[in-house]
């Protein structure tokens, strides 16, 4: 017993701590760097599919996307057909039955919002779960294609060629 | 006669910055956005007929359950890549195939370009993601004869060119992509 109160007596060197916050800054500043801030809340889940010969998107700035999938909480939702498909664009989930109508205003909104030397870079990315019908993309397309919004992206993930 | 400055307790530093770095971790998404990049064909009144010789166009339907028809036969989407690769190029100049033509380009010479253009027909209730399969499959495709051609001419894969060398294979190998109005199955019914 004595032994081991003579082991107790001895104290751990203290860790000097000052290059701590250091090294946490540093991570602090990598994570600012390569972070892009989520700009929406995404109502909709999107399974996108995968290819394998995508290109990266470049600059996220001039980029607007538009989500169609499965709805998050259908009860809430503009859905068609009910519960099923949801189109979101900026914050919501826009009502079907004009579709047409609704991308239309948000491409001018999207444009509005651009310097006239990026409206011509801008590049609508269409971010579509795998198993949605092309019906709601055709919409979309021809849409983006009266009103020269002509750089699109279709957004999948990435696998390797076989 | 100076004093010495009492030294400052950086020790919360730390916890600051931690607090900085799980907010930064929280809100970020690395993840960065990939996908297919298109350009659509620019808006016009009325729909230019073209006129194109048929043995210059390959049609490729997908229908409603999502099955790809080129010409006559349905083939699995894995075959459609050497499809149009055999398509665009022609290899063994059969007259049912389409025709080439030869072009000054810069950097290059003279190159024979291929005339062929792949017109994509999709039904409404064809899937999202065989239409993005099948946009793939044919991007594979000029992918990879962009990357012979550049290797041959400059000993490169195609990603590793300047951008005025890749644009000379873009001439070369040009992407002809072509989208007829969908059809839509449920409606003829």
């Amino acid at each position: 017993m004595a032994r081991f109160r003579k082991d107790e007596k001895k104290e751990v060197p203290e860790l000097n701590m000052g290059s701590m916050s250091d090294i946490i800054f540093m991570f602090l500043f990598f994570f600012m760097v390569i972070t892009n801030m989520r700009e929406s809340n995404i109502k909709v889940t999107v399974r996108p599919p995968s290819a394998t010969e995508v290109q990266k998107l470049e600059k996220k700035s001039l980029v607007a996307t538009v989500y169609i999938g499965e709805p998050v909480n259908a009860a809430t939702e503009n859905t068609l057909p009910p519960g099923k498909v949801s189109v979101q664009l900026n914050d919501q989930t826009i009502k079907q039955e004009d579709l047409a109508e609704e991308v239309r205003t948000w491409i001018g909104q999207e444009k509005e919002g651009r310097s006239e030397e990026d409206r011509n870079k801008l590049t609508f990315s269409l971010k579509v779960d795998k198993d949605v019908q092309m019906r709601y993309v055709n919409t979309i397309k021809s849409e983006l294609r009266t009103n020269n919004a002509l750089k699109i992206n279709y957004a999948t993930g990435k696998t390797e060629r076989k | 006669m100076a004093r010495k400055t009492p030294t400052i307790n950086t020790g919360s530093s730390a916890d600051i910055s931690f607090l900085l770095l799980t907010f930064f971790l929280l809100t970020s998404n690395i993840s960065t956005e990939q996908g297919i990049p298109r350009r659509l064909p620019p808006p016009s009144d009325k729909e230019e007929i073209v006129d194109i010789k048929e043995r210059n166009v390959l049609v490729v339907q997908v229908n409603f359950l999502d099955e790809i028809f080129v010409g006559s036969g349905a083939i699995p989407v894995t075959e459609l890549k050497n499809v149009a690769k055999n398509f665009l190029l022609n290899p063994n100049n059969d007259p049912k195939l389409p025709e080439k033509e030869v072009r000054e380009i810069d950097h290059m010479g003279e190159y024979t370009i291929s005339k062929g253009v792949i017109s994509l027909v999709n039904d409404q209730s064809t899937s999202y993601n065989m239409y993005v399969q099948v946009q793939n499959e044919l991007q594979r495709a000029v992918n990879e004869i962009r990357d012979d051609v550049s290797s041959q001419y400059f000993g490169k894969k195609y990603d590793l060119l300047d951008t005025a060398f890749q644009r000379a294979v873009q001439k070369a190998v040009p992407m002809n992509i072509s989208e007829a109005p969908p059809r839509d199955y449920n409606q003829q019914q």
